[in-house]
Formats: C-alpha cells, structure tokens, sequence
C-alpha cells in the first residue's frame, strides 16, 4: 500500500482521467465545460497530492520511479501548467466541430505521462512516460482536424517524434544490451566501471538524441516552429510549458542519475545543443513575422540556456536548470496567454505580429504585459527573467566553463533584438485595427498574475524558489 | 545608522512617482512628475548637508538580505553622492524641458522618465554587485521607450542602437561579476573593493568591464550609438542621457575597475591613453564639420569623456579628482546645451545649423546663457568644466607628458568647434526669416536654464565644495593603487613642479 501512496498524483490523474473520458464520450459537447473543470480540479487535486511525505518515498516498484523532491517540483510546475492550459482553451474550441471535452481528458493524460517523466529512474518508465505524452500531443496539435494546418502539424509532429522514439529506443537497447540493466542507478555503475565502450558511448548518444527532439533543442528542433504555428493556440502554450519542463526534468535526471561517471562524455553534447540552439534560436526569430512561430524560436532559445545549466552538472548546475524552467514557464504561459487574446473584432485569432501595432495606445495594459513578458524573455534586468539566466550563468562559471557562459550570454544580445522588436511594434508604432475584446476575466486575472510573479516583485521569490530548487536538485546526488 | 532609509526613500518616490503618472491625465502626469522629481532633488540636498566628508567612507547604509544570494544593500560614499545630487538636479529640469514639447503620450512618458530616475539611483547607491547590475542594466527599458516612442525621425534605429550596444557592453561584465561573486564569496562592493584577485585574471575582469563601461561612457571607437541616440533622443532624453546615464561608465571605472582591478588597470593605462587620446582630438575634429546641433554636441561629449579616461588612468590624485569634476561639469554644461539646442528646436524644428544665424539679435538673452554653457563647455576659467579639465590635465602630464599633449589639443579644438558653432548660431546675419523672428526665452525656459547657469559658475569659482566630500573616497582609490600608480615621464622634481604646471598650463590657451 506505502508503494501506491507514492504514486497517489498519478493515481489521482489516471483514474480520474479514465471516468472523464467516460463522461465525455457520454455527455458530447454539452458536458464539455464540466469535464474541462473536473480535469481542472483533478491537476489541482494531484497538485494538492504531492505534500506530504509518502510522495517522497525515493525509489518505488523496484527502482522503475524514483518518487523524490526533483520529481514533485516538476510535477508541481507541469500539473498546474496543465490545468492553465485547460483553462486557456476556455471559449477556444466551441467555435468549431470539436468537442472541448476531449482536450481537457487529453490534456490530462498527458499529464500522467510528465508525471512519470520527471519520476522515472529506469529507461522502461523513461519511454513508457515520454510516448503516453507524445501520444496525447499528436493527437492535441491536430485537435482542430478541419483546419489543414493543425492536421499537418499533427501529422508532421507524428512521423517526427517517431522516428525520434526510434532513436531513443535504439539508445536504449544497446545500453541495455552493454549493462544488462535499465536501471538508471545500475547504469551509472556500469558506466563506472572505467572508459565506457564504443557501445555505451553509442548508447548515450542516441538516448541523448532522442531527449533533444522532445526538448526541442537544436539540431533536434526542425518540427517545433511548424508544429507550434499550426497547432491550436491553446496546445501550443501546453507544448511550450509543461512537456517542456518534463522533458528537461528528463534529461536532466538522465544526465545526472545515470550517466554521472561519464559526465565528460554527454557535457560535449549538451554543450554542442545548448549553443547551438541558443544561437539558432536567437538568429531564425529575425524574419518571423508569426508570433506563434517566433515563441517557438524563442522556446528553443529558451532551452539552450536551461542546458547551459546542465552543463554546469552538479547541483548548483541542476538546482540552477529547475529555476530556470519555473520561472520559464511563468513567462511562456503568460506570454501566450496574450496570443490568445489577439482575435480580430469577430473573434477569430490572429497572428501576425504586424497586428500588434500599436497596441501601447489602444490597450495600454495588454501591451504593458506583453512588453514584460517580452523583456524577462530577453532576461533583461529588473525583470524576473534575468534571474534564472544568472544562475545559469553562474552556474556554467563555477563549474569553469567560462567560454561557455561568454558565448551564451553573447547570445542573449542577439536573441534581445527580436523581443525588443514585439516590444517596438506594440509602442513605437502608429495603432493598426484594435483587437476585439475577450472576455475572459480567469485568464485576463492568469496574465496579471503571471506579469506580476515575472516583474521586480518577483526577485521577492528568490529565497523560497532557491532553497527549494537547491533541495530537489540535492536529491539526485 | 540612519533610522530613516533616505536611500531608498531616494528610489521610491520616484517610482511611486511614476505609477501615479499611469493613472492621471496630461497635465496631472506632469505635475506629478515634476513634484516626485523635486522630492528627490531636496532629499539628495539633505543627503549632502547630511554628509560627513570626514565620517565613514560609507554613510547612510541600508542592507536587507533578500536571500539567495542579492542583498537590498544601499550606501553611497562622495563620489556616489555627488553624481546623485547631480541626477536629482537635472531630472526637474527634464521634466520642465518636457512640458511643452511632448505632447503625444504625456502620462507613459513621465512614467518612464521617473523609473529611469529610480534605476540611475539605484545604480549610483547600489552596495551588491548584482543589485547594480540590476539598476544599471534596467535604466536600457525606459530610455529604449523614451529614444523609440518620442524621438526624431529615425528613432527606431537609434533606439535599437542604443539598447543593443550597451546590452552587448553589460553582459560581458555580469559574466566577470559570477566570477568575482564566485572567486572572493561576497557580492558586497565594499569589501570586494578590498579583495585582491590574482593578477592574471585581473586582467580579463578588467577588460570585461571595460566593455561595459567604455560603451557607457562612450570611449572611442565604441562611441557611434551615441550621436544617434543623442539626435533622436527628444531633448529631455538627450539632457539626461548626456547629464546621468553616460556618467554611470565613469562611475563604473571609478567605482570597480580602479580599486577591485589595479593590477588590470595598470596594464591596460597604454590602451586606454591611447583610446582616450584618438577620442580627444578624432571626435573633436567629427564635431568640427557637424552641421546638425546635436550631432555637435554628442561628439563633444565623446571628447569631453577623454578627459576623465584620461584623469582616471593617470592614477594620481589631480587626475582622478579632475576626473570626477570633469563628469560633474559635463553633466551641467552638456545638459544645458542640449536644453539651449531644445529651446530654438522648439520654435523652428530643425537642428540644422545653417538654418540659423544672428539669433543674439532677437534673442540676447538666449545669447547670453548659449555664451555661457559654450565658455563653460570650452573650459573657461570661472566656469564649471576649468577646474576639471585642468586638473585632470596635470594628473595626465604627471603620468604621460605625450597624452597632456593630446588632451590639451582637444582643450584648442573644443574652443574651435564651440565657438564655430556659437558663432554660426548667435552671431552673424540673419539669414532666414522664421530664424529672426523666434521670440527670447519664455519665463519657463529661464527657470531651467538659470539653475544650470548657477551651478556652472559656484563649480568654477568654488569647486572645494564638490572636492570636498570626494576627498577622502579619492584617497581610498588612490591607497589601493599606489602599487601600480604609472611612475610618469616628466620627472617632476618639488622646485620646478610649478614650472611644470605652468607650462603644461600655457599650452591650453
């Protein structure tokens, strides 16, 4: 019994999950606002879940999760990144075919895959997790069926993230063949055991690999900005956010736990995708004139930073990478909350970047939000933004990688110009047609909240954030 | 010590200053912001009578560990006092050069104004490394909105301009401050003041915040986003970023690279009188063909900043308090040409100087004052820029004859192109109509100008009341760089040391 007290989130989640399908299938459209609130209720529920001690209980099932502080502070970053995400589709959906329902019950698988994600300690659990999110994801980007977009980015996130499975579960047959065990702990003393041989090293790549397609870090990225411009605009802030956070949280338990002794060995890679991808990033977001498509650019950018705190390995390194993705997700979430509410005067969601014109002078506040979430992208200080960075950044110097955080930080500059361009259509140029009012006072109260958590007020955090960062990251060493 | 956290009060009202602006309309926004500038100009006053140039190097401390690493640790020692008095007496002045010439967005634009305000305080009180990085980075956001919303024609390049090169300056130097937080354990300015870090990685942290600070100041060659910052800039902006925002890169010399690096900074002296030197005679020559006003003046502040690199790396006392005065006045002089270029832009909206000439017909008092921020600017005994620049120049011969003989050439080009421009704009026929036509100062145009006028002349009468709280700090400076202190080329013996000077003197004029 103390063994599925460890995993009651989960339980809470999938059981749950499985009733509102249930209901969902039996209610159709008209029970969609109940389910979205019950799956909202249930993400909380498992949130609420996670205090207590029994939800740190360290390995359970014989090693398959480890159920410690790294995994309930990502899970509790994903389960109410989940639940914005739900409440961001409010309103979204009933303007077509689709049953909202049905997003809500995916959504909440797809939580229960996370969950796993940032809990597994066994290559088994790792790819068990990783494919129930990816199943939910495919299925989420092509929500809106009707529009050829969502299905072609359904479609090409699909045949992408398999071939991306493929790889990984490559990785993971050959180091399972090499060790004869997929235990991450029992990994880790066979990649001790001296030089790893051309078979582990093999292994590892392709494990890495396969981590860095769902990471989205470069040169792994390929799908994100089409899949992100053709999903519906409530499952892109979900793709952003929360399987983002899970994936990291992923990597980084991968990268620690079980590949520790050859440490020399994956910091190559990270250090290769962190760059890259910090600069790729940074250089494709010039000519976007999409904003969908640029916060995919800048997710990637955004990632590449969180890596440069994993290459810093250690725990000032992997307490450094979970504060980065908190506060990451805060803007991320905020930032496409107010995507959604560009929506011409008929409601019908609009893009381009080039429609934001203006908006200092005929929405001060929206802009003023959009502006903040701009800058903290861009990690300029006083913004909560800067913060993460710095700590990324320290920790890659303390651990002697100052080339590293130079070319990094170097980066920053380049990707800033983009931001500042948002942040220069919205105040510096004459107002184009205003937006049409939405009415969402949750997600106007998200935004304000998010603004605020990400504004100077924020640095108010850094003590709790820290200490708590420091303590998950303690627990994988 | 102090009950009352002045300090902060010094960051807040300004702030608060600015939220209130948010909500009220026009003219409310105005009176609000001229009010909440005024607060912190009498406030910065009390901080100066308060002082005790005698006291702790350190008065009016406040710390409050926000845990994680950064400390709310404020303290200023005289340098720091003076350039806040500095900001504090410009700032009104802006928000009155603003009254009437921005019409568009008037609440955003005080909003701005003031939190720019609060961050340059921020910086120049700011005891953690990170706090000020904090406060000297975040003055980018509202001087890119003020440059961007409210500038000339090609605003929006110049505002990128000025936002990215001085980014790529800054992070440069948070990278060496997570190397010096990591390598002395403190973030605390104070006690890394004292630290001594290896002398071999001085020099890296050196040149990194070299990069931040050169671009500030601005030092050739890193100086081309200033005249179009300054160009595009409406003349509130151009006054403070002049006054303030390009004193925080001396500041910063003096403030971190002089104490924390003196192994670095003694190994670089060659790069930067070399620097210092194309800056003070090449930018002086730029400024001679200008024919747009502001260009003019933007490029006589590069020029102007020489002086205090020059001052800075002599490394000896006259250097660095000539330095610090030349920063002082130049803050005073350049805002109030900026102000004097503001008042006829206002009545005929070009800056074209072609387009003016013989203004001291139908504007003697404009003429007069114009006369006296050009002397001043030039460097005219009595006013603010004499005591600066000289000493500044005798420091500099006492470290490097060759680079005084620099630093007086561009004493003669800055009388050159200051009077040339004086001359094109006040003197002479009056050639355009609407030129001959511009009525003098307004009552409210004096009320700005006048207090500049004041100022120029108490520094260059009486600097010892500026000298004064700097003194002992200077000396603090100074004690940690005896070591490396450049022995100089001029071999100043105690009898003919007045000859010297004398001579040194004479080539000025």
């Amino acid at each position: 019994m103390g063994r599925f007290s460890a995993l009651l989130p989960e339980l809470i989640l999938s059981i749950g999950g499985t009733v509102l399908m249930m209901v969902a299938a039996f209610t159709g459209r008209r029970g969609s606002t109940l389910v979205s609130w019950l799956a909202i209720a249930l993400l909380l529920g498992a949130t609420a879940a996670l205090v207590g001690a029994p939800s740190h209980a360290g390995p359970v099932f014989d090693g398959l999760v480890s159920e410690d502080l790294f995994a309930s502070f990502g899970k509790a970053i994903i389960f109410p990144a989940a639940a914005i995400a739900i409440i961001a589709a409010h309103g979204w959906f009933e303007r077509g075919t689709e049953h909202a329902s049905e997003y809500a019950v995916l959504i909440v698988f797809s939580a229960v895959g996370m969950s796993v994600m940032v809990s597994a300690s066994s290559l088994i659990s790792l790819y068990v997790g990783l494919e129930l999110t990816s199943l939910a994801s495919y299925v989420l980007a092509a929500y809106r069926r009707t529009d050829e977009r969502s299905a072609e980015a359904g479609l090409k996130y699909f045949v992408l993230g398999a071939l991306a499975s493929g790889i990984l579960l490559y990785g993971i047959s050959l180091l399972y063949g090499f060790t004869g065990t997929t235990n991450f702990t029992g990994l880790a003393a066979a990649f001790a055991r001296g030089a790893p041989s051309l078979g582990l090293l093999f292994g590892l790549v392709f494990l890495l690999a396969g981590l860095a397609f769902k990471i989205s870090a470069v040169p792994f990225h390929m799908w994100t900005p089409d899949v992100y411009e053709g999903a519906p605009t409530p499952v892109t802030a979900f793709f952003a956010s929360a399987p983002k956070v899970a994936a990291v949280l992923l990597s980084t338990r991968v990268c620690i736990e079980a590949l520790a002794p050859a440490t020399d060995a994956w910091r190559q890679i990270v250090i290769f995708a962190a760059l890259a991808s910090i600069f790729l990033g940074a250089v494709a977001a010039y000519g976007q004139t999409n904003i969908k498509r640029l916060l995919a650019y800048s997710s990637i950018n955004n990632v590449g930073f969180a890596l440069v705190g994993l290459a810093g390995a250690g725990p000032q390194g992997a307490s450094s990478v979970l504060f980065y993705m908190a506060v990451y997700v805060v803007m991320t979430l905020g930032a496409f909350l107010c995507v959604l509410w560009m929506r011409d005067s008929e409601g019908r969601p609009v893009e381009s970047i080039a429609s934001l014109s203006g908006l200092a002078q005929t929405r001060p506040a929206y802009a003023a939000a959009l502006a903040i979430f701009m800058f903290s992208l861009a990690g300029i200080p006083p913004l909560f933004g800067f913060w993460p960075k710095l700590l990324v950044f320290r920790a890659a110097v303390a651990s002697g990688f100052v080339p590293l955080a130079v070319a990094a930080i170097l980066g920053t500059v380049i990707g800033a110009y983009y931001y500042l361009r948002i942040v220069k259509v919205m105040y510096m140029d004459e107002p184009a047609e205003p937006y049409g009012r939405v009415r969402e006072p949750i997600q106007g109260a998200l935004i304000l909240l998010a603004a605020i958590l990400i504004s100077p007020i924020g640095y108010l955090l850094i003590g709790p954030l820290g200490s708590l960062t420091d303590r998950a990251a303690g627990s994988l060493f | 010590m102090n009950s009352i956290p002045w300090l902060s009060l010094l960051i807040v009202v300004p702030l608060l200053g600015g939220i209130v602006c948010l909500f009220v309309r026009d003219n409310g926004a105005r009176w609000a912001a001229l009010i909440a500038t005024l607060i912190d100009f009498a406030l910065s006053i009390y901080l100066w009578v308060q002082y005790d140039p005698d006291g702790a190097q350190w008065q009016f401390v406040e710390k409050m560990p926000l845990s994680g690493g950064v400390n709310w640790a404020l303290g200023i020692d005289g340098i720091a006092l003076l350039l806040i008095v500095l900001t504090a007496f410009l700032m009104p002045i802006c928000i009155g050069a603003s009254w009437r010439a921005i019409e568009k967005r008037v609440p955003e634009y005080m909003a701005y104004f003031l939190l720019m305000e609060a961050l340059i305080m921020g910086s120049f009180a700011a005891q953690d490394l990170f706090l000020f990085y904090i406060f000297f980075e975040g003055g980018l956001i509202p001087m890119y909105l003020i440059i961007g919303v409210w500038g000339g024609a090609e605003r929006i390049k110049a505002s990128y301009k000025f936002f990215l090169y001085t980014l790529f300056g800054s992070v440069l130097m948070l990278i060496a401050m997570l190397y010096m937080a990591g390598t002395a354990h403190t973030t605390s300015i104070p006690a890394l003041m004292a630290y001594d870090f290896p002398a071999d990685a001085q020099k890296w942290l050196f040149l990194a915040f070299l990069a931040s600070f050169a671009v500030k100041l601005p030092m050739w060659p890193v100086h081309t986003w200033l005249p179009d910052a300054h160009v595009q800039a409406p003349t509130a902006g151009s006054v403070i970023l002049a006054g303030v925002l390009l004193k925080l890169g001396g500041y910063g010399f003096i403030r971190f690279s002089l104490p924390m690096f003196p192994d670095g900074s003694a190994l670089f002296i060659p790069l930067m009188f070399g620097l210092s030197a194309v800056a003070a005679i090449y930018t002086s020559l730029v400024a001679l063909v200008q024919t747009d006003m502001k260009k003019l003046i933007a490029y006589s502040s590069v020029a102007h900043m020489a002086f205090v690199t020059f001052g800075l790396f002599a490394m000896n006392r006259q250097g660095i308090e000539g330095a610090m005065l030349v920063m002082l006045g130049h803050g005073l002089v350049s805002g109030a040409l900026f102000l004097c270029v503001g008042v006829v832009y206002d009545r005929l909206h070009t800056r074209d100087i072609s387009r003016y000439g013989g203004l001291s017909d139908n504007m003697p008092g404009y003429a007069l004052l114009f006369m006296v921020f050009t002397m001043a600017s030039i460097g005219l005994p009595g006013t603010s820029n004499f005591p600066g620049e000289f000493l500044s120049m005798v420091g500099t011969y006492q470290a490097s004859s060759w680079a005084a003989v620099a630093a007086c050439f561009s004493t003669i080009l800055a009388a050159a192109y200051m009077l040339y421009l004086y001359w094109r704009i006040c003197f002479g026929t009056q050639r355009n109509k609407d030129a001959a036509a511009m009525p003098d100062l307004s009552a409210r145009e004096w009320w700005l100008l006048a207090p500049i006028a004041a100022a120029v002349f108490w520094m260059g009468i009486y600097p010892e009341s500026f000298l004064r709280p700097m003194r002992n700090d200077i000396g603090r400076v100074l004690a940690r760089m005896e070591r490396v202190a450049p022995a100089g080329d001029s071999h100043i013996v105690v009898p003919t040391m007045a000859n010297g000077m004398h001579m040194d003197h004479g080539a000025t004029h």
